[in-house]
């Protein structure tokens, strides 16, 4: 195998692609580098108000373009509420009414919508907000999401336990009724059988009724039939299963403080059995290694206490890997920069940071581990690394808890409180450059990378890495960063976020004594 | 405007639809995030709705999922319901594919439509198997990495089989692009998972000649590099027992001084207790910068030097392996 350079016509589609945009990137970085000081000052400004302008705009009114994300609008209301909340900036009492009253407006069938209609209403805060989430309602639902497997999944059927269905069938002599009975909860079959019968008789009386009304009166009386006031409905958990989830179900949990073993059992073996041999995780078992499933697959593991049973050197390898030339992060490896990663990928780093004690115990109990072996061939397994000093006996805070205390919804709030052992081990700096220079549009809103246009994903994703960013240097979550962990003007700081639920930090600390106090 | 949209007959002007009451969306007096729909797709929502809300199962519903699919293929209700309609109506499942093939194209970075096709694929059963593998291989012509895809795809031979010539694929995709991870993962994938090959360790030894291969031809092409650690992975034992590993990282650093990969490489096999040899020294040591003073005591310690200003991205990370080396004396 000849090896090619990305300059000549054998480069592969990967080299090709890689090479347009890191000559975009070089070209600003270049221009950037030759403007004067004061002009560079300007460039690195965080162009706060058309950003908010931009959110604002959108959160009142959105072109036809986005008829495509009608389903997801619960989203767009987190990711513009979020990123308002991250500059610092509020939205007027009517706006933030009326975005109460939609969110509880909207039906949410799905996991997904879920998390983004919580989060929202956790951003906006107040009484009025946060008394709206039925917390109760909110938990059955999460259990029925979730898959025998341990995984859960985004949607949920709801069908009928029986459902009697009729077709008229047309003959050229005759016309008859077929009836199909469809049973789901095979706990009636006998009764049904009996009542088959029944069925036949009282059809021969109602001939009469129309297609629909006899379809109903036979529901309902076939419901009498078996003493059922109505025929029962049983849902189960369809949609996608994955890792993100996952993640949004616990996370949801978590930060209402209604999580629980059952909700939690089986998690982790599932998000264990989707961190790849790469050291990320992918999305399911089998699948390449990924920057947002790897934050929510590791998010999901700190909130439910079971972090030390993922590789977490290889994981941590692996995230620090994805930052490259261009300063931003890509998603997977050979894949290309993404903004949006700046949270993914750079979240993921900022939890690292406190799971360092556990980091490094992996990391030695992985050296002895093959050094003992080296005489008795023996091979190493994840399970014996529970054993190392720090692992098992610490929470994920690194705080000493004991399983028969502890409160998982209590780890959401413990894990920030500890102080940070351990510098970033991304280059925070870098990430800011390419946050600002490469994915900020000066009128406004932020995007993927050069060449690409603004949304609303994109803004609050890379605001998000952008405060993840600024604050990774401080040690205290109460403590606000030095001006030299801050890129551009100090006044480009942002609100400090919850690296675990993205929510801003005060927010989420008015959420949190709003719940554990009910 | 492309000649579909001038022939489109409104749904009010549709004499099958007359008994129908479209239901408008009810937003409420003052919603947020509002979009302002097209005619068009306010409309076919409308009288989504309403087949939505009477349950009405029926081919002319089902026809209107199409339209509603083709303004917005992210709308899982949509698809839900259209579901529950092919179920209550059998319709041919073939034909289901093809509509997907139809809307897939356009849209392959879409939840919903690949979860679909795993429903559709699902109950055709194996003999859907072959399709589902040339589907998922035209949409990586268009687009090797696509995530949804290869999932898909990993899910058909998973549950519907068809492993016969994948390796054989992937390695198709690897000489078209050698860069592609994706390829990569699926090669690992097959390697470990295909009930037709003997399982990772009766693979491992074929594996490293391919990927050390690979590494030689494209020293600064990280994804065989995983794949080579990949190999042997929970089996750290063997990885620093193999010479073939140690000796194609300093073959690699000979020629290519500022390489990251063989150094992390070399690292991590020193942590894990191989012992090195004089070649091994001799090349790390040269490494070095010559004003950097004194050579390290050790060498775990001279190779987190060289990255951290080889790889000054990542210097932090560097700077935290070398302080938590284990002393010598705790090994």
């Amino acid at each position: 195998m000849e090896s090619p350079s990305p300059m000549t016509s054998s480069a592969t589609i990967t080299q090709r692609d890689q090479l347009m945009v890191e000559m975009k990137v070089a070209e600003i970085y270049h221009l950037f580098a030759s403007l004067p000081h004061h002009a560079q000052t300007l460039m690195l400004e965080l162009q706060r108000d058309n950003h908010v302008e931009f959110l604002t705009k959108g959160l009142k009114q959105l072109g036809p373009n986005y008829g495509v994300l009608d389903a997801n609008r619960p989203w767009l209301c987190y990711w513009i509420l979020h990123s308002i909340a991250l500059l610092g900036d509020f939205i007027d009492c009517k706006l933030e009414n009326d975005t109460v009253d939609f969110l509880n407006r909207c039906q949410l069938p799905h996991l997904a919508t879920t998390y983004a209609a919580v989060n929202s209403l956790i951003t906006l805060g107040g009484e009025r907000a946060l008394s709206s989430i039925n917390r109760e309602k909110l938990h059955g639902f999460l259990l029925r999401m979730k898959d025998p497997s341990g995984g859960f999944r985004t949607k949920i059927r709801r069908s009928s336990a029986i459902e009697v269905d009729l077709t008229w069938v047309l003959n050229r002599r005759t016309s008859y009724v077929k009836i199909n009975v469809v049973v789901s909860d095979y706990s009636y079959m006998p009764k049904i059988a009996e009542a088959a019968r029944v069925v036949w008789l009282f059809l021969l009386c109602s001939m009469s009724l129309a297609d629909l009304s006899l379809h109903l009166v036979l529901r309902s009386w076939l419901g009498l039939y078996l003493c059922l006031p109505q025929l029962p409905t049983i849902s189960f958990p369809c949609g996608e299963m994955d890792v993100r989830a996952c993640y949004t179900a616990i996370s949801v949990a978590s930060v209402l403080d209604i999580l629980d073993y059952e909700l939690v059992q089986n998690v982790g073996n599932y998000i264990l059995s989707c961190q790849t041999y790469e050291g990320g995780i992918a999305g399911e078992p089998g699948s390449e290694a990924h920057g947002g499933y790897t934050f929510c697959g590791l998010a999901t593991m700190i909130l439910i206490n079971e972090v030390e049973r993922l590789d977490l050197p290889s994981l941590l390898e692996w995230v620090v890997f994805r930052q490259g030339v261009e300063c931003g992060f890509q998603g997977r490896i050979n894949k290309l920069v993404d903004g949006c990663y700046s949270f993914w990928q750079g979240g993921a780093c900022a939890l690292m940071q406190r799971l360092h004690s556990v980091v490094v115990g992996q990391l030695h109990a992985k050296v002895k581990k093959t050094v003992e072996n080296t005489d008795s061939i023996q091979t190493p397994n994840l399970s014996d690394l529970e054993n190392v000093p720090g692992a098992s006996s610490t929470g994920s805070g690194g705080m000493p808890i004991t399983d028969s205390v502890l409160k998982l919804s209590d780890i959401g709030f413990s894990f920030i409180k500890e102080q940070i052992e351990l510098d970033p081990l991304f280059h925070s700096i870098a990430l800011q450059q390419y946050i600002l220079l490469c994915s900020q549009v000066q009128d406004g809103g932020f995007r993927d990378k050069p060449g690409k246009q603004r949304d609303h994903y994109h803004t609050c994703y890379c605001l998000s890495g952008l405060s993840v960013s600024q604050h990774c240097w401080s040690k205290d979550v109460d403590c606000s960063p030095l001006p030299k962990a801050i890129f551009g003007p100090y006044s480009n700081l942002l609100e400090r976020t919850h690296p675990l639920f993205n929510i801003v930090l005060d927010r989420y600390h008015e959420a949190h004594d709003f719940f554990s106090g009910q | 405007m492309s000649s579909d949209e001038d022939e489109r007959i409104p749904l009010p002007e549709r004499p099958e639809w007359a008994d129908v009451k479209p239901i408008p969306q009810d937003d409420g007096s003052n919603p947020v995030v509002p979009i302002a729909y097209k005619e068009e797709f306010r409309e076919t929502m409308d009288y989504f709705r309403a087949v939505y809300a009477s349950d009405e199962r029926s081919p002319r519903s089902l026809g209107l999922t199409v339209e509603a699919i083709k303004l917005n293929p992210g709308n899982y209700t949509v698809w839900h319901f259209r579901r529950l309609v092919l179920e209550k109506l059998g319709s041919d499942l073939h034909d289901e594919l093809d509509f997907v093939n139809s809307i897939a194209k356009s849209n392959s970075k879409n939840y919903q439509i690949w979860h679909h096709r795993r429903w559709v694929a699902e109950r055709i059963g194996i003999e859907a198997a072959s399709l589902e593998l040339e589907f998922t291989k035209e949409i990586f012509s268009l687009d090797a990495k696509n995530y949804h895809a290869w999932s898909h795809r990993q899910w058909v031979l998973q549950a519907l089989g068809g492993w016969e010539n994948e390796l054989d694929y992937c390695d198709e995709l690897l000489e078209e692009d050698i860069f592609n991870n994706s390829a990569w993962n699926q090669r690992y994938f097959v390697v470990t998972r295909s009930p037709l090959l003997g399982g990772l360790e009766s693979m491992r030894e074929a594996e490293v000649k391919y990927v050390v291969k690979a590494i030689l031809s494209n020293p600064g092409n990280e994804s065989p590099w995983r794949y080579l650690r990949g190999l042997y992975k929970g089996d750290t034992h063997a990885l620093i027992h193999n010479p073939e590993v140690s000796s194609v990282c300093l073959e690699v650093l000979k020629e290519k001084k500022n390489c990251v990969f063989p150094l992390s490489l070399l690292l991590d096999l020193l942590c894990y207790g191989l012992q090195p040899n004089e070649e091994f020294s001799n090349v790390v040591e040269a490494l070095r910068p010559s004003n950097s003073g004194p050579p390290e005591v050790n060498l775990k310690k001279t190779i987190c030097s060289v990255l951290e200003t080889l790889d000054p991205l990542r210097s932090n990370y560097w700077i935290w392996r070398k302080n938590n080396l284990l002393p010598s004396s705790e090994v």
